[in-house]
């Protein structure tokens, strides 16, 4: 576990920007001092001794579920599309994606 | 456990007083048109919600023509199930054809789903009539419905107080007879702790036992989705509407559901073996609520059961796990919402990139809880920090399994306190997480290892007059037995005070 649970204003930049948030200066600062607390108190798990203790990452041991690969009725191209923010020709509209070339 | 039906039914009846069963059998029976209780429900929402805000969204139209439909086969003799004609609240977290589904937040606001989840198909087959959609901290993350984008939901009892979360709405639609029976999901406690502090039943079924398909997911391992009612027989009537396998949801369980309405109907625990969890009491537990529930548990042994203490020593570690857990699997799930095919766009003005629409959009129609829990995830989950986070927080979600798999050798199930406290009150957790974090303190640990557990009413706390929850656990797939103890309780209780407890609640 790490010792400290410190998170910088910089820490707080850096995950917003992994996780596509557009944070204000203001939501930095708070955030940080929020996400600091909160790990300090959640790092008490590392007190515990889990060598040999195999981890968990669902309630159920299900594995390999499948069934017939056969047709059924989905969704109309109007239905898919008609939530989107933008659509164009039959296809959802995005913003560019590639930086222009300079 | 008695079907009062038709019984209490007289001229002039208050339709919004009665329970599922006895609305159904009224139905059933011709004595009530489904149209007619729906009207009733109806008419008590536009005269209370105001100042409950349990609804977001009413579908006053759908309702009727369900309800129209439900009485059209009666009329024509068709065979109808146990809930036909019965009106329901349904959480915001699950997808309704034709129906806004916003999950709190704004980053969906004015969604509308083109396809039904499965529980909802199940309900329209058995002719339950849906009367809208429920409030819930976004996202279904908090504990008492302040993170709703649409503001708080407000605890029947007392208006200025929350009445839980995530899923406030349902119960509060519940408490305040809005609707007698609806459908919350639990992914940490969000059905168990709303229904201890708004005096109702909220059930929390095995992993795997009612279908996700069509839920917005939380947290893919722990999410269920269960039933909320003011009594135990009829939550046990909603649930086996709802469950059962669904090959739509791949960690649907193929297995008969357990015959949870016949165990309540049973409602016995003679010989039944009962642990009290250790670790779910002293420092941070109001005196109510443990007076409340020690008086609970020596009713249970008074109907026949044996009590025994329990100790499950890594429960004390299941709410540190439990956030790191949850907010890894949010950051992962809530990644979806990024603008290009469904919900909320902002900033496309032409000049900005798909990435800069999408942080601007997320950062515009998050709120703050979900914005600390994405971030919390992404550091958990991130390389460097990966091992002794999120590993192993997983590790010890072994060790919780381990604690109750020793647990149940021992005894049949298991009980505690629901929630620590009672009620508090609306705005005074609500910028600090930690605090409103222990507010499922003792709900956790279940959907860790995914078994079943119920919270019903046990008392109100002397302390303060509000609703105080017991909570049942019971093994994986063992459902029923939480109905059988949740009846047995329910029904002795009832006979000490004359009526259930919600009929203490102040009247709107």
């Amino acid at each position: 576990m790490p010792s400290s649970a410190e998170i910088t204003r910089a820490d707080v930049a850096h995950l917003a920007r992994l996780a596509r948030l557009s944070l204000t200066e203001a939501e930095l600062d708070h955030f940080g001092e929020q996400l600091g607390g909160i790990l300090a108190a959640v790092s008490r798990i590392g007190d515990l001794d889990t060598a040999d203790v195999p981890p968990t990452s669902h309630a159920l041991a299900i594995t390999n579920v499948v069934r017939e690969d056969v047709l059924r009725p989905g969704l109309t191209q109007d239905e898919a599309l008609a939530a989107a923010p933008a659509a164009e020709e039959g296809r959802f509209r995005v913003p560019r994606i590639l930086e222009e070339e300079a | 456990m008695t079907d009062r039906g038709a019984a209490v039914l007289s001229a002039g009846s208050d339709l919004t007083r009665l329970t599922a069963a006895e609305t159904a059998a009224a139905v059933a029976a011709g004595e009530i048109s489904a149209v007619e209780t729906t009207r009733a429900h109806l008419d008590r929402i536009a005269a209370v919600d105001e100042r409950v805000h349990a609804f977001l969204h009413v579908d006053e139209n759908g309702a009727l023509s369900a309800a129209r439909a439900v009485d059209a086969r009666r009329e024509a003799g068709e065979a109808m199930g146990p809930l036909a004609g019965v009106p329901l609240a349904l959480k915001d977290v699950i997808a309704t054809r034709g129906v806004p589904t916003t999950c709190g937040s704004r980053i969906l606001e004015g969604w509308t789903p083109p396809y039904d989840a499965t529980v909802v198909s199940r309900l329209r087959a058995a002719g339950v009539v849906v009367l809208g959609k429920t409030n819930m901290d976004e996202f279904a993350m908090g504990s008492s419905t302040e993170h709703s984008a649409f503001g708080p939901t407000h605890n029947p009892w007392d208006l200025d107080r929350i009445p839980g979360g995530s899923g406030g709405g349902s119960a509060a639609a519940v408490a305040a007879f809005e609707a007698p029976i609806a459908v919350g999901t639990d992914t940490g406690g969000s059905i168990r702790q709303p229904a201890a502090v708004t005096g109702t039943v909220g059930v929390k079924p095995t992993y795997g036992g009612v279908s996700r398909y069509g839920l917005v997911a939380l947290a893919s391992s722990l999410d269920q989705a269960g039933p909320c009612a003011r009594t135990v027989l009829d939550a046990a009537l909603l649930h086996e509407t709802i469950a059962g396998h669904d090959p739509l949801d791949s960690t649907s369980i193929d297995a008969p559901t357990p015959s949870v309405v016949q165990a309540a109907r049973a409602a016995d625990v003679t010989g039944m073996r009962i642990g009290v969890v250790r670790q779910f009491a002293g420092e941070g537990y109001q005196p109510g609520v443990l007076q409340r529930f020690g008086e609970a548990v020596s009713v249970l042994e008074e109907l026949g059961a044996s009590v025994v203490e329990v100790d499950c020593p890594h429960f004390d570690y299941a709410l540190p796990a439990y956030y790191l857990i949850l907010p890894s699997e949010v950051s992962s799930n809530l990644a979806r919402f990024d603008a290009m095919r469904y919900g909320l766009r902002v900033g496309d003005d032409g000049s900005r990139s798909a990435e800069e629409v999408m942080a601007a959009t997320r950062a515009a129609g998050f709120g703050a809880e979900a914005k600390r829990r994405i971030m919390l995830g992404t550091y958990a989950l991130s390389s460097g920090y990966y091992e002794a986070y999120y590993g192993q927080a997983q590790k010890v979600r072994t060790l919780v399994v381990r604690d109750f798999d020793a647990a149940f050798e021992q005894v049949d199930v298991l009980v505690s306190p629901t929630t620590p406290t009672t009620a508090f009150r609306i705005g005074e957790r609500v910028d600090d997480p930690l605090a409103m974090y222990l507010a499922d303190l003792c709900t956790i640990p279940s959907n860790l290892a995914g078994n079943a557990s119920m919270s019903l009413p046990c008392g109100l706390s002397p302390d303060d007059g509000l609703p105080v929850g017991l909570q049942i656990i019971a093994p994986p797939l063992a459902d029923d037995r939480l109905y059988r103890v949740g009846g047995a309780l329910e029904e002795a209780l009832r006979d000490r005070w004359g009526h259930l407890l919600i009929e203490e609640a102040p009247p709107l």
